[in-house]
């Protein structure tokens, strides 16, 4: 090799050389990160795995019937249950569903139809919404409703009205963004047949596209709702808890009479129960801390696994 | 050509990655139909829905800055700046919070983030289909496992361990003469809340890490082992130079969520200042407060006025905060993600 050839370009030459001529070092490095990485995985899967570990089996170790159907119980502690709260989380989840579904479902569709910087916009602070800690939300549910409520009439205010609101501003976000999502994957040529047969907008998005993506839809709700079921925080500013069932009112509605949960009370939730217990120092209750935290979880995934049930049955019968 | 982008599944990352893959609508441009009525109603309707997305988040804004307005024009600048926190001399400074925010999240990542990349990579780039198809649900399946429920493994398994296995051993070890180690060595401690919010984001920043490397074309991989690139060169000189913004929104994301953490780092920092004059201690071992878990304590003993007013305070900053973590980061994924799938 000539030296005058490469003299410009002695710092790449050097390089390539260094890199060339030292194959031993080079697989010594590729071996050794490599390896790092394996570590780093083992020791991110151990701790992961350990968690689980814990909850099943702390959790299966103090599970019994007790826990669904009874009360708690300020006595003997391991004789009571978190019945209530099971109930209250569901009443929570019932009310987020009703505000936030219609919302986030025509929100999401309008996310598919625009087109332009503004629809961008809209998605862009859908994800900034959804990126906001929950207890920043629990906050503004109790500024704007429980601490003036409680203001004006003491003893007001926190309610499940106000853990639902809460929750169900959570919710929104997510179900616009999968909705969009699951939308998006239904064929175009679909819906160009439907507007070319003289269909309007409307009826193609009602007769033709949702009844497509509705297993998408579903999914997208079910993870929402896996998303929100465990939320603690924004439900210390809201709800309040309780040792009780909520209260009944009687309605009547097209000639049949039968009671309803309230909506204006305090209601207890596992999350906010697993919260109570796990910081407490009765030992019972820590022992009982673990099992409603499977409960809770439990939940939270069977939410998820009907999200995926739901997404496959329908790619099935595509 | 290089191959098709993966198949997306729906997942509980879904939310975070979405803005970033989505292709154009098929289909005729709608906005030309003919402009009936029905569909008149049916654009109004859905239109209103989306914009209830800038209600609440002017709505957020405008309530929690309203509510805590008093106290920022009684103590100004000193609310941020202050270190007392006395609801009987009507006294309210918020830096030891502020503080314990930055240092658990700092403490957080410093953990999470090597061990989630390592793991990424791991999963992407290594892992036979076998172990990845497991490992990657058991990860997806831990995002999904609610924060308070770690605050109760981490009140029953992690301070316990922590104190027996490194605060105790370090604290009677001439270490326990550093700054770093001083205090008590009783469990509850700034270091148990980084390693509990470390565990939390690890599995976040590994899911979202790990779907950006996956985006990579296949192609640019095998262009470098053509060179003669080791797997590692290959990894490290290509495919994380093409992913580092994406890499980095992920790690903003999981930074976001780790400042917005509440339950988990409640339940295991033992809510108490540092009896330093500053409320601030750089100890790891010393409790603390975080912002969050400042509201969520003090919530309960706060009386109406002044104090409630300095609480949504927090909550106004915090609401800041989580505004601009999360547009950088979104932001920086968006881009990584388009200039990914423009390279292919």
């Amino acid at each position: 090799m000539s030296t005058q050839n490469l003299a410009p370009e002695t710092l790449s030459h050097d390089a390539l050389s260094k890199r060339d001529g030292n194959l031993v070092g080079r697989q010594f490095k590729n071996n050794l990160m490599l390896g790092l990485c394996i570590v780093a995985a083992g020791i991110g899967l151990l701790s992961l795995f350990l968690v689980l570990y814990f909850l099943a089996s702390q959790g299966l170790r103090y599970m019994s019937w007790n826990l669904f159907t009874k009360l708690p119980d300020a006595v003997e502690p391991k004789l009571g249950g978190v019945a209530n709260s099971l109930l209250g989380t569901l009443l929570l989840l019932l009310g987020a569903c009703l505000f936030a579904l219609p919302i986030g479902i025509l929100g999401g569709i309008y996310q598919l139809e625009a087109k332009g910087p503004f629809a961008n916009l809209v998605r862009f602070m859908t994800d900034v919404l959804n990126g906001i800690p929950s207890i920043v939300i629990g906050i503004f549910v109790y500024a704007v409703w429980v601490y003036p409520v409680s203001q004006s009439n003491p003893g007001k205010g926190f309610s499940v009205f106000a853990g639902a609101f809460a929750l169900g501003i959570m919710m929104i976000p997510l179900i616009m963004r999968t909705t969009e999502e699951m939308l998006r994957l239904v064929p175009g040529t679909m819906r160009e047949a439907s507007l070319g047969l003289g269909a309007t907008r409307w009826r193609t998005m009602w007769s033709v596209v949702l009844p497509i993506a509705k297993g998408g839809v579903i999914t997208g709700i079910m993870l929402s709702l896996a998303r929100v079921a465990g939320e603690t925080a924004p439900l210390l500013f809201t709800i309040l808890g309780s040792e009780f069932y909520p209260s009944m009112q009687p309605v009547n509605f097209l000639g049949m009479s039968f009671s309803i949960p309230v909506f204006n009370e305090p209601v207890d939730a596992l999350p906010l129960r697993v919260y109570k217990y796990a910081s407490g120092p009765d030992t019972d209750q820590n022992n009982q801390a673990w099992a409603t935290a499977l409960i809770l979880i439990s939940l939270v995934l069977i939410f998820s696994v009907a999200a995926r049930f739901a997404t496959k049955s329908n790619i099935e019968e595509k | 050509m290089s191959e098709q982008a993966p198949q997306r599944e729906i997942t509980n990352m879904t939310p975070y990655l979405s803005a970033a893959i989505e292709d154009e609508v098929p289909g005729p441009p709608l906005s030309s139909s003919s402009g009936s009525i029905g569909d008149k109603i049916y654009g109004a309707i859905t239109f209103l829905a989306s914009l209830t997305i800038f209600v609440i988040i002017i709505w957020i804004a405008s309530s929690l800055g309203w509510q805590s307005l008093p106290v920022f024009k009684q103590f100004g600048f000193s609310y941020i700046t202050g270190s007392v926190w006395d609801d009987g001399q009507k006294q309210f400074g918020i830096l030891p919070y502020i503080f314990g925010t930055l240092y658990s999240s700092f403490i957080a990542l410093l953990i999470a983030v090597p061990i989630s990349l390592g793991t990424a990579i791991f999963l992407s780039e290594m892992a036979p289909p076998w172990i990845r198809t497991p490992v990657t649900f058991l990860v997806e399946l831990l995002a999904a496992i609610p924060s308070v429920v770690y605050g109760l493994w981490g009140i029953f398994v992690l301070l316990p361990f922590l104190r027996q296995y490194v605060m105790e051993p370090i604290g009677a070890s001439p270490l326990g003469k550093f700054p770093l180690f001083s205090g008590f060595t009783a469990g509850p401690s700034m270091l148990a809340a980084g390693v509990i919010l470390a565990i939390m984001i690890l599995p976040f920043i590994t899911a979202v890490s790990r779907d950006i490397l996956r985006a990579i074309p296949r192609a640019q991989r095998e262009a470098s082992y053509g060179l003669g690139s080791t797997k590692w060169e290959a990894i490290s000189q290509v495919v994380l130079p093409f992913a580092r913004s994406g890499i980095i929104g992920a790690v903003i994301l999981g930074l976001g969520r780790a400042f917005g953490e509440t339950m988990a780092v409640t339940m295991v920092i033992g809510n108490q200042s540092p009896q330093t004059p500053s409320g601030v201690s750089f100890s790891l071992f010393e409790p603390g407060y975080t912002m969050s878990s400042a509201l969520a304590n003090k919530f309960t003993e706060a009386s109406a006025g002044l104090n409630t007013a300095a609480l949504v305070g927090i909550g106004f900053i915090l609401f800041f905060v989580a505004i601009i973590v999360n547009i950088l980061a979104r932001t920086l994924v968006y881009y990584t993600a388009r200039d990914v799938q423009g390279g292919k």
